[in-house]
């Protein structure tokens, strides 16, 4: 018994080591010394804390901005580093959990003493690590977090993203001017500010462009039940279903879609760009559209550069949250370049007065709001992939 | 009309999933007076048990061809994950409440919860915390019956569960574990004066529990699509609150509770808002709890003081 107890604990005890470890490991990586030293930041150069969902339900999200992030590290070091001394990046993993990226981002302020922050993708998290990053006066951006609220945080919070507002504007526009529809059902995620905010616009441009929408059904992340939402969806007239949720999620409804025999295409967001979608949706996605930040086959030359080399590095291709997460990274350093110093205040007002600064997924000009100005991309998913199909601009 | 008739359909099928997890709850109160709250564990780790079972036999290789999995095979998944899960059972049964059966009666309760906890956390240790898609195991036919669409695999759900749920009626009203089983539910210090094996007995319950909740998984991750580590978590406190909505303790109690709260959840997620969809459950438990505490088919049983 008391064998058994101890054995028991020392299980329960090395797990908890690995976890502690899990959580630490994404850090060290770039660059010479530590990453629990104390330093002064002059002596030091820029450091860079990432927040990011690693693992959790969002984890493809996370782990892609983080290898993008990683890259463009990398290139800034390869090419004399940020006022002449190297970058420091660490990355802390937040498991897609609100508490957890609050503690994270303090973490990164207190403890690793960073110059500037990068994260989240989801827009919840971002608004937890933003709220902070605000308070202690440390400019943050945010690859991808599409909610409007986020920059509303305060003057030290950017993004190198278009915003909801335009996101469902566009799919809006998209599917009554494009596609021709008249009636549209809308199902969304309850439990998610992205996917709120996402429906609100569609809901209202759609309308505004003479569209109805035939009834607007939700679910709770998590849910893996669908079929009662799609059985009163079905009872309509409508002609396409706009689910602007996350990929895992959204996979499913899919497939419970086809099951149930509604044929109609489904219409989606950002959220939908990754890979699982097609693992776990199959081809019950052919004929979809999504609005994305960027697509692979409709990229600059500059974009292409940065995708054969993110595939030659890791061996996969990167999402556009990758891309994004790359020019978050570009951005910051080109602003701390002109800033010529790692003063919280200065690099903030240089992001603020950013003009034309060319992306790997875009052209990056802030308005007032610290807010980029910038197109979005239509894709249709054709056999399992995810096709090009139209520009829609600012 | 079809629209009512397919939620019906829906409804009676994830409810038959959660009678399958209530029929572990409700046998393991009824011996033991104890809620297993790691019996959604076991549910979960069967669904694995079967992805992975699965992935053994290659059900990757049938899919990619176009194939669909022979039958036979699927039948060893089926019959492997529920004997894995049984071993399961019996595992956490000797590991975190047989030491402290003769404790009092919170204690047990605080040990399930502690295997309930380290279970969940094993898992997304173990198998990473992103969702699953769950392997054809059985390819998916669509029927359409006036409006109304059923696939096969909801009907395998139906078929599974009912011809699951009879014999273990017939096993616990027919064979001498059941009748075992019975008496010590009844009267535990009696039954082992009467020359019964009482700890053979309760792994023996275990065993039959754990089988079945696995069973409910993979028809779970077949329906369902996904499958996760935390997916046991609410699936099994609803099929806690199905066995108890039945009558604790009572196995076609569990049945019909089961398929009602299948039900109950499906219509109003349909009608009212989805957004209720897990609140009328334990709404559901509240209203039980408060005017039949003894469940639609539990009889009262006098304490004895």
């Amino acid at each position: 018994m008391t064998l058994v107890g101890r054995r028991w604990f020392c299980i329960a005890g090395a797990a908890l080591l690995a976890s502690f470890s899990a959580c630490k490991k994404p850090g060290g990586g770039a660059a010479p010394g530590g990453s629990g030293s104390v330093t002064t930041n002059e002596s030091s150069g820029l450091i860079v804390g990432h927040y990011a969902s690693l693992t959790g339900n969002t984890a493809h999200f996370g782990q892609d901005t983080d290898k993008a992030v990683r890259m463009a590290v990398d290139d800034a070091n390869a090419s004399g580093g940020v006022l002449g001394k190297p970058v420091k990046l660490t990355t802390l993993d937040d498991r897609g959990d609100t508490a957890e990226a609050a503690s994270a981002v303090t973490r990164l302020i207190d403890v690793e003493h960073v110059n500037a922050l990068i994260g989240e993708v989801a827009s919840s998290l971002s608004l937890a690590g933003g709220r902070i990053a605000q308070r202690r006066g440390i400019p943050m951006i945010s690859p991808s977090s599409t909610n409007p609220k986020v920059t509303q945080v305060g003057d030290y919070i950017f993004r190198v993203c278009f915003i909801d507002p335009f996101q469902g504007k566009v799919m809006a526009t998209f599917a009554r001017n494009t596609l021709k529809l008249d009636e549209v059902a809308i199902l969304k995620d309850v439990k998610n500010d992205y996917s709120i905010g996402l429906a609100d616009t569609f809901k209202a441009s759609f309308t505004a462009l003479g569209g109805k929408i035939a009834l607007e059904q939700s679910y709770s992340a998590g849910d893996t039940d669908f079929s009662a939402q799609v059985t009163a969806i079905k009872a309509t007239k409508a002609q396409a279903l706009y689910v602007p949720g996350y990929y895992s999620e959204v996979g499913a409804i899919a497939r419970t879609a086809r099951r149930l025999g509604l044929k109609v295409p489904l219409l989606g967001g950002d959220g939908w760009d990754a890979p699982e979608l097609f693992s776990i949706g199959g081809d019950a996605l052919n004929g979809s559209y999504y609005s994305n930040h960027f697509a692979p086959d409709g990229a600059s030359p500059k974009g292409k550069a940065f995708m054969a080399a993110f595939k030659q590095k890791y061996g996969t291709e990167p999402t556009g949250l990758g891309m994004l997460g790359y020019d978050a990274a570009a951005l910051l350093f080109d602003a701390v370049k002109r800033a010529g110093k790692l003063d919280g205040a200065a690099i903030r007002d240089a992001l603020a007065q950013t003009k034309g600064f060319e992306g790997v997924a875009g052209t990056i000009t802030m308005d007032k709001d610290r807010n980029p100005e910038k197109a979005a991309a239509i894709l249709k998913i054709v056999d399992g992939k995810a096709k090009y199909e139209a520009t829609v601009g600012p | 009309m079809s629209e009512f008739f397919q939620q019906i359909i829906n409804g009676l099928s994830l409810g038959s999933i959660y009678a399958l997890i209530a029929l572990g709850y409700t046998m393991v109160y009824g011996i033991l007076k104890l809620i297993n709250f790691a019996h959604g564990e076991v549910f979960m780790l069967g669904a694995y048990s079967g992805y992975f079972l699965a992935s053994a036999l290659g059900v990757e290789r049938y899919s990619a061809s176009g194939q669909s999995f022979p039958l036979g095979l699927a039948l060893v998944v089926l019959l492997g994950a529920m004997a894995l899960s049984a071993l399961l059972g019996v595992t956490i049964e000797a590991l975190a409440y047989r030491p402290v059966r003769s404790a009092p009666r919170l204690t047990p309760l605080i040990t399930a919860i502690g295997a309930s906890l380290f279970l969940q956390n094993a898992a997304v240790l173990l198998f990473t915390p992103n969702p699953r898609p769950y392997p054809p195991i059985l390819r998916e036919v669509r029927f359409t019956l006036g409006g109304v669409i059923v696939t096969n695999i909801k009907l395998a759900i139906f078929v599974v569960a009912i011809v699951l749920m009879i014999g273990l009626h017939q096993f616990v009203q027919r064979t001498w574990t059941g009748r075992a089983m019975r008496a010590v539910s009844m009267n535990m210090d009696a039954a082992r004066l009467m020359g019964i094996d009482v700890n053979a007995t309760i792994r023996a319950t275990f065993a039959i529990g754990s089988a079945l909740a696995a069973a409910g998984g993979i028809l779970f991750g077949l329906d369902q699509i996904t499958i996760n580590p935390l997916m046991g978590v609410l699936t099994g406190l609803k099929a806690f609150v199905a066995a108890v909505l039945g009558g604790i303790g009572n196995i076609p109690g569990a049945v019909v509770g089961g398929l009602l709260i299948g039900l109950a959840e499906q219509l109003t997620a349909g009608y009212l808002s989805p957004d209720y969809r897990d609140a009328i459950t334990f709404l559901i438990l509240v209203v039980i709890l408060v005017l039949k505490p003894e469940g639609l088919l539990g009889v009262v049983r006098q304490e004895k003081v």
